[in-house]
């Protein structure tokens, strides 16, 4: 059996306590979350805090709803929860599309929203997707409350703008109408990390993209989007020229590291394959002016 | 339904409402298992047990220079820290191989692989053992590593086992089997000679219980219990005895339930010994478990062969000759468990299914910094090996002369009238149709529909505007012969123990059985199938029969459950056993009804009186006879029982045709396994859903061979396949739904006709999902695993090659 090192264990009843907590331990703290990313790197023992404390019971985190003119998923909200999500669903496929592909049910399960982001694991599904849609995260600490923009939160592998003795409440993103979204990842297995992931929404106006994201995971796409190949897009009529553009650009500004999964060039080749089916099929279901009706 | 040449299966049912004999009925075990209560050694709790814990080589060649264990002496739960020096002191820092090699204990000199053992922690729970591990320091010299095997050889290679005199290279054996000559003169005049390399990576048997031991060594008696993950446990006891020098009958070794073993839980692993040690040193029970990186890590590997085939034929497609030349990687250590007069197992089987005159192979094995192992994950000692290369080359034959391959396989497989027939490397193959079971298969596939289907979405693809994202279609075919149920024990043994099986039959007086056996159940569902096998015989319920297996104590010797031996041998012995049973029953019988022993006539479960089916005794009521006071015929002792020891006369020879389609993305490399089919044939199936269940576990299997398993070494010799998120093995989301068929060919020298199937399955699927996707592709040739950066780098016909790290 692998068995982490020894620490001591707090569970907290509210984001108060969970900061109180982490103020008390310092910065040997963590939170734990689902535990999916903590406790394996702890087996491992890669990672050592001195103290966990458990968020689990936190059911104030726990919520996907709108507010005002976003959608609002709390940070405790478990990927299954997600996955299921008709609110999501209805604004964004991209949602359901990514989470059925994220790990298996049992990680599903356990596996937070909050936990995702804050792991920041270059191959991190969600980061892409709220990458893709320019959503931003609300962090909360003793001395109150920030707003940081998605694509500011990732400050390098497994380091994010969240600091000690701060927690991850919350994620938004804007809602958008005629829009259209989808997410393609492949995986050498189910249940296995990105070989590389793509995910887009696209607004159209017209016969024109008025508005466009872009989310690439797994492949060192820096914030885990390209905000080239995006300004590429906006204005662009949605064709077949416009789409294969975009993906190449993509394909050529990531930073794909070699590893079992795969060679360099292969997943640059994986990423243009990827970002263009993701926007092809944004397109599609834009056209249709719902988020909804369009099947793969 | 296909047609079968066995008696119609037993259709009587027991009050329980099982088969008396063969049939499907639900496992008995089953009833422990899914309840939760079954009972594997990492459940077992003994009063004061200690934990032991293993510290481990970060390098793959490196000289160890020091050893400090002084802080982990210190910590307060730690009660022994065990290194090489000590076991040197006690002459274990080294053990035989089952392969004439030795192996360390402990590393003294150098460490040789990534994982290997150094140092052994005892502590009083498995925390403590874990945290003292990090406070041994041990200094180390990094040696430059051998990680691809074909530089193992060459003249500036380090030498890895500078332990052995003498040694100035990395050369093991080199071993060879068939004609050398015949096959040059086959190959010189043959209209088509085909040429292919193809490596068999690395892949681990990975069961879900990782191994593991509680050792006790009792002070008082001086008796030495074990309980270990163990598919073997009496060859295990005998090791022991030899290697510690330990009196044999003072040594207990208990094989609990095991959660698969699949070839992983064949050898004897440093751990166990260490347990063993740490019990003697302690005085206590000491528990040792490996977590799962150990055991992807340090424990038996298998495969790993890097091999050239060569195949002739007539320009219309008619097979003259196969050879091959094999570059086996062994590890550091030589550890492969197979007979000994076999150092590359059963490989040359190679010749396969097909009827050709001429082959031959050539097998040199090496020394890299890599685990030992060899055999194991269910390939019938290297036949999974054999059936890949064979059922490659046939196909890249077919590719060379555009001919359709399963017409091509048709054109040369042995014909139902050769059978026995012996193939050019020595194998007597029992029994077989072969051209039944791909006919059956094909019927099952819609072969024809398929290849139809594949033209024209070839056609679609060719045209101008075509969906480039339009999967690729691939129909791929295999067909294997397997040589399983070793020995005979005159050809057959494993350091010196000769490969014969064991087994007592025991009718207690209310006609209730208990049936022992030598082999051991990882998985395979033993308690259930010899239940049947002995119901099958003498036709009481297979619920009135307790199989007893996995204590040494308890049941006769025998040499364990590998190389699907367990129903071929022990499953004779068995049949044997409840044969005498009955016989003696029948004369116990005559003696209760006072006619002669020549009156009586045998319906399932009773002898009666010829004439007289009214006058007659059931096999309970015998039972109960003879352990009365009713008087016997001379020489006639009572009770009711039989102990046989069985030693086959030849192995046999379970077949199967398997036909894969898969889809794969032209644009990402992604496969997807569309449809299976597989047409087994072992003979009468005993249970067939138990069947059922091993092809599917083996078809699992294959597909993971073939689509992501593999453990590759980068170029300083670490392990890439350390974790599962790393060895990835496949889920029920990459496998369709299995579609199953069957023939039945009875083998003849068997008691009961049938064949083993543990490992058919494993052996017979890997190259049908390979052909089907190289087949998709429309190449030749490429290795596996066909991960999708795998399928598309061949796509463009740059491969990648599989052993090694990606670049
Ligand atoms: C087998 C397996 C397969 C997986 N496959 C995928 C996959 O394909 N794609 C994918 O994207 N992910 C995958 N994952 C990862 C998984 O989706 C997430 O990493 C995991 O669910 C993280 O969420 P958690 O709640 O379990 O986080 P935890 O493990 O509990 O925490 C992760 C980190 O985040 C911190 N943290 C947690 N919550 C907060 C908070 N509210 N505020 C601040 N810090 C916080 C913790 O302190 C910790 O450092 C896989 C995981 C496993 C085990």
């Amino acid at each position: 059996m692998q068995v982490p090192a020894p620490f001591t264990y707090e569970r907290a009843g509210s984001v108060d306590e969970a900061l109180s907590l982490l103020g008390r331990y310092g910065p040997e703290a963590r939170l734990v979350a689902g535990g999916h990313s903590l406790l394996p790197m702890m087996k491992l023992r890669l990672a050592r805090p001195e103290a966990l404390v458990d968020i689990n019971g936190l059911a104030e985190l726990d919520y996907i709803r709108v507010d005002g003119d976003h959608l609002a998923i709390g940070a405790m909200t478990r990927h299954a929860a997600v996955l299921e999500s008709p609110l999501l669903s209805e604004h964004y496929r991209i949602f359901a599309e990514a989470e059925r592909v994220i790990a298996d049910p049992l990680v599903r399960n356990r596996g937070t929203v909050g936990g995702s982001l804050c792991q920041a694991d270059p191959s991190e599904d969600l980061s892409a997707v709220f990458a893709a849609l320019r959503g931003e995260v609300v962090i909360r600490s003793t001395g109150g409350v920030r707003r940081v923009p998605m694509r500011e939160f990732h400050v390098g592998p497994y380091e994010t703008a969240v600091g000690d003795g701060e927690i991850l409440v919350e994620v938004r993103v804007p809602i958008r109408t005629s829009v259209g979204s989808a997410y393609e990842k492949v995986e050498r297995r189910a249940g296995d990390w990105s070989i590389a992931a793509a995910g887009a929404f696209v607004v159209l106006d017209g016969d024109r993209i008025s508005d466009v994201g872009l989310g690439i995971t797994a492949v060192g796409a820096e914030h885990f989007t390209c905000a080239e190949a995006e300004a590429a897009l906006v204005g662009a009529q949605p064709d077949d020229e416009a789409v294969e553009a975009a993906a190449a650009i993509c394909a050529s500004s990531c930073n794909p590291t070699v590893d079992q999964r795969g060679p360099e060039d292969y997943k640059r080749h994986l990423v243009s394959v990827l970002v263009a089916r993701a926007l092809r099929r944004s397109i599609a279901v834009a056209r249709v002016g719902s988020s909804r009706g369009v099947e793969d | 339904m296909t047609a079968t040449e066995t008696p119609s299966p037993d259709t009587l049912t027991s009050p329980a409402g099982n088969p008396l004999g063969f049939g499907r009925m639900l496992r008995k075990e089953d009833a422990r298992f899914v309840r939760g209560q079954g009972h594997y050694v990492d459940d077992l709790v003994l009063p004061g047990m200690l934990h032991g814990a293993i510290l481990r080589s970060s390098y793959a060649h490196a000289k160890i220079v020091s050893i400090d264990t002084s802080a982990a002496e210190a910590h307060p739960k730690v009660k022994a820290v065990i290194t090489g020096k000590t076991l040197e002191g006690l002459n274990l820092a080294w053990m035989p191989t089952l392969s004439g090699d030795v192996v360390a204990v402990l590393a003294t000199d150098k460490v040789r692989f990534q994982g290997q053992e150094v140092a052994f922690v005892i502590a009083e729970d498995e925390y403590s053992a874990r945290d003292a591990l990090e406070l041994i320091e041990v200094e180390y010299e990094p040696l430059p590593a051998v990680v691809d095997a074909r530089h193992a050889l060459d003249p500036d290679a380090p030498v890895i086992r500078d332990d052995l005199e003498g040694r100035t290279d990395n050369h093991i054996y080199d071993w060879e089997a068939g004609d050398a000559a015949a096959c040059d003169e086959v190959f010189a005049n043959a209209e088509v000679v085909v040429a292919e390399d193809m490596i068999y990576p690395r892949v681990h048997p990975a069961p879900m219980e990782t191994c593991g031991a509680v050792a006790h060594m009792d002070k008082v008696t001086g008796k030495l219990t074990i309980w270990t993950t163990t598919q073997a446990p009496h060859a295990h006891r005998t090791i022991y005895a030899l290697v510690a020098g330990l009196p044999e009958q003072k040594i207990q070794v208990i094989s609990p339930d095991i959660g698969g073993g699949f070839g992983n839980k064949v050898g004897i692993y440093p751990g166990y010994v260490l347990a063993i040690v740490g019990s003697i040193v302690t005085g206590v029970p000491v528990k040792w478990v490996e977590d799962r990186s150990e055991n992807l890590m340090s424990t038996s590997f298998a495969r790993d062969y890097h091999m050239h085939g060569e195949i002739a034929a007539t320009r219309d497609g008619k097979i003259l000759g196969l050879r091959v030349n094999v570059l086996a990687d062994h590890g550091a250590f030589n550890g492969v468990a197979q007979p000994t007069k076999f150092p590359a197992g059963f490989f040359h089987v190679f010749t396969g299914s097909y009827d050709y005159p001429a082959a031959h192979c050539k097998v040199t094995a090496v020394y890299t910094n890599k685990a030992l192992g060899g055999v194991a994950y269910a390939c019938s000692f290297r036949i999974t090996e054999a059936v890949y290369l064979v059922e490659r080359m046939v196909n890249c034959l077919a590719f060379e002369l555009g001919m359709d391959p399963a017409e091509l396989r048709m054109k040369n497989l042995l014909r139902p009238e050769q059978f026995p027939y012996t193939s050019p490397t020595g194998w007597v193959y029992d029994s077989g149709n072969y051209p039944r079971a791909l006919e059956e298969a094909m019927r099952i596939a819609g072969y024809d529909e398929l290849r139809a289907e594949q033209a024209k979405r070839r056609e679609e693809a060719a045209k101008p505007g075509a969906d480039p994202s339009a999967p690729l279609m691939g129909i791929g075919i295999s067909f294997f012969t397997e040589a399983v149920g070793a020995g005979p024990r005159k050809h057959m043994d494993i350091l010196g123990l000769g490969m014969a099986d064991g087994c007592e039959l025991r009718l207690h007086p209310t006609g209730k059985a208990q049936l022992r056996l030598s082999v051991q159940t990882q998985g395979q569902g033993h308690e259930t199938t010899f239940a049947q096998i002995v119901s099958h015989v003498i036709g009481i319920p297979p619920e009135d029969i307790e199989v007893i297996h996995g204590d040494t104590d308890n049941t006769p010797f025998g040499l364990g459950t590998y190389g699907s031996r367990s129903t071929p041998v022990s499953g004779a012995a068995a049949a044997v056993a409840a044969q005498r049973v009955k016989e003696k029953a029948k004369v116990i019988a005559a003696a209760a009804l006072e006619c002669s022993v020549e009156d009586l006539e045998w319906e399932h479960g009773r002898w009666y009186v010829k004439g007289d089916h009214a006058a007659g005794k059931t096999m309970a009521e015998i039972a109960m006879a003879a352990h009365s006071s009713l008087e016997l015929p001379e020489g006639v002792e009572g009770h009711l029982d039989a102990s046989v020891v069985y030693n086959p006369p030849n192995l046999t020879y379970p077949f199967g045709a398997y036909i894969c389609v898969v889809d794969v993305d032209p644009q990402t490399g992604a496969v997807k396994v569309r449809r299976f089919i597989a047409v087994d044939d072992c003979g009468p199936r005993i249970n067939p859903m138990i069947v059922e269940g091993q092809v599917h576990g083996g078809l699992a299997d294959g597909v993971g061979m073939a689509l992501m398993e593999v453990i590759a070494f980068d170029s300083d010799g670490n392990n890439l396949g350390g974790s599962f998120m790393d060895y990835l093995l496949p889920t029920s989301m990459e496998c369709p739904s299995w579609e199953l068929g069957e023939t039945v060919t009875p083998s003849p020298h068997h008691p009961i006709g049938v064949k083993g199937v543990g490992e058919s399955a494993t052996v017979g699927s890997p190259p049908a999902v390979v052909n089907a996707v190289l087949d998709a592709l429309q190449i030749r040739a490429a290795d596996m695993p066909f991960t999708p950066a795998v399928t598309w780098r061949a796509l463009q016909g740059r491969p990648i090659r599989p052993d090694l790290a990606i670049e």
